[in-house]
């Protein structure tokens, strides 16, 4: 039996998909759970992803890591889990440690693939310099799954949705207040990120870099020097010391290509460089470049995709 | 108040890693070894900020060997208080938790601090197995930390967004950016370290849950391709038609 947590708070998130897309390469018995306010009417699609069922606690609000541990902790031993499923989330980097502890099963954090004949999984360790082999030596199994490492699939249909209310205790943590920018596209979990650097010589030139972002669909990002000096926020700085991201298409402007910077997004699938300097390392670990300033080329290119989006329509 | 910084050696951020003994073992060869900056920049220096605001007592601990005494003495340089070495190997994050637990545990900390994450193995376990074994609160991944009177008062990142929580002491609390600026050691606390108590104490028996059985790395892209500035139409047609990803 394979155990999913899956976060709803805001509708499910595309590492929901994911996760429980894994589980089902893993097993056919697959039950996720999950906890809030989501109606059972949207939770009853994780079936076509694999789930079997969906258990969910309406009193759980998902705030506090000790106590959706015990929830968690909770329902594995009463459906008989052997392998629990997290995303590599901010919420599964809480839980799932916690869970490790309570259950004595080793965790798999930050899982890139499913496990191998000899039952080895691979993870991402050095930020993105290397892979590691990790195995589990206990009866349980906790696995992390890194967001962006695989893609959904249906396969089933629609499966029933239960109520599992008072197994997780109280909430030691108080929320006081909550910010959530609408309408971004959440960096981590996006599929096209277009990103830029010091080359763009200050923060009033990010209209372009928006624009291009906003014909394709994409997230922006930007590298740590833009971050440190306040040109951009901090949560869009991706490398070594900021996130690390995995999408398929990454376009990098303006950016030399620090071996920090390339730590972070060498999960890339496609990477596109723009810089004005033909020597800048970046192209190296580039499958397209262009030299050239991004003052011409990112109109440019904003246009041609612009273009490209109307034919396709 | 008591306050523990629990901190580990990663090696710089510019390293290349490389393997050895067929994959099985990382390369340490011309390696340097630093404080894992989350550590360091967020979890220790806060902690610092805390004692010269009012009255706090900070100590680090690592997990390791010998080695180790230099990254720790520059914990001490920066300005912690006192440095505990558990002697033996961090072989996985349980048993790293399990070491800083048990040190936690009988000498009756108010705030235990590590960083979000280390560089070099990028699991984010040891702040959330530490607080379950103590059965402490854990906050992950905050940006701000302020004490208020025997609470903590907290932002901390969360899917899409920020949010402001309160939570009682004892708790655990993993650091990230915008909690603190890096600080650079002067000489005054260097020379300062070099009698502050570093002190070394034998491990306790914990189980490994996992263990890493071999590494690789990434293959190497092959050469770029270059698309002229004047011709964007192809860079898009590329994308879609070749690389199949918009």
């Amino acid at each position: 039996m394979i155990l999913v947590y899956v976060n709803s708070s805001n509708g499910l998130p595309k590492a929901a998909l994911e996760t429980v897309t894994y589980a089902k390469k893993l097993g056919n018995q697959v039950v996720v759970l999950t906890n809030g306010k989501a109606s059972s009417e949207s939770l009853i699609c994780l079936g076509e992803y694999g789930a079997t069922k969906v258990l969910v606690d309406r009193m759980v609000d998902g705030e506090d890591p000790q106590q959706l541990t015990r929830l968690i902790s909770a329902v594995v031993q009463n459906i008989g889990a052997k392998t629990v499923i997290f995303s590599h989330d901010l919420i599964g980097k809480a839980v799932a440690p916690r869970l490790s502890v309570r259950l004595q099963a080793g965790l798999i954090a930050g899982a890139i693939s499913i496990p191998d004949a000899d039952g080895a999984v691979k993870v991402n360790v050095f930020s993105g310099k290397a892979i590691g082999n990790v195995k589990v030596s206990s009866d349980i199994k906790i696995i992390s799954l890194l967001p962006n490492s695989i893609q959904p699939e249906k396969t089933g249909a629609n499966c029933p949705v239960e109520e599992t209310n008072g197994l997780g205790g109280a909430a030691a943590i108080k929320v006081i207040s909550t910010k959530k920018p609408e309408g971004e596209i959440l960096l981590p979990e996006a599929e096209l990120v277009v990103s830029a650097g010091r080359g763009l010589k200050g923060p009033e030139n990010w209209g372009m870099i928006e624009n291009l972002a906003k014909s394709l669909g994409a997230a922006t990002a930007c590298s740590r020097p833009v971050a440190d000096i306040g040109w951009r926020p901090h949560h869009e700085h991706v490398g070594q010391t900021g996130v690390a991201i995995r999408p398929n298409l990454y376009i990098a402007i303006g950016i030399s290509g620090a071996i920090q910077h390339l730590a972070g997004v060498n999960g890339s699938k496609v990477i596109v460089v723009v810089n004005t300097d033909a020597e800048a390392p970046f192209f190296k670990a580039a499958d397209y470049g262009v030299v050239g300033d991004a003052f011409d080329v990112i109109p440019k290119l904003t246009a041609a995709i612009n273009k490209f989006k109307e034919s396709q329509n | 108040m008591k306050i523990l910084v629990c901190i580990s050696k990663a090696p710089d951020t510019t390293s290349k890693i490389a393997f050895t003994e067929q994959n099985t073992k990382f390369d340490e060869n011309g390696i340097q070894y630093i404080i894992n900056p989350y550590d360091e920049w967020y979890a220790l220096v806060r902690a610092l900020e805390i004692k010269e605001a009012g009255n706090a007592d900070v100590t680090i601990i690592t997990v390791g060997s010998a080695a180790d005494e230099a990254i720790m003495r520059k914990a001490l340089a920066i300005g912690a208080d006192n440095a505990i070495r558990i002697d033996a190997d961090p072989k996985d994050a349980y048993f790293t938790a399990v070491q800083i637990a048990n040190y936690a545990k009988t000498n009756a900390f108010d705030l235990i601090l590590t960083g979000k994450e280390t560089i070099n193995y990028n699991g984010s376990q040891v702040a959330g197995m530490i607080a379950e074994i103590l059965d402490f609160p854990l906050i992950s991944q905050a940006s701000k930390l302020d004490i208020n009177g025997s609470s903590l008062s907290l932002e901390r990142e969360i899917i899409g967004g920020l949010q402001v929580v309160e939570v009682a002491m004892p708790a655990v609390v993993s650091c990230a950016k915008g909690m603190a600026e890096q600080r650079i050691p002067n000489m005054r606390g260097i020379m300062a370290a070099r009698t502050k108590p570093l002190t070394v104490l034998p491990p306790v028996t914990a189980v490994e849950l996992t263990s890493f059985v071999s590494y690789s790395v990434p293959n190497s892209k092959s050469a770029v391709k270059l698309i002229d500035p004047m011709n964007m139409d192809e860079l898009v047609e590329l994308l879609h038609n070749e690389a199949k990803v918009i």
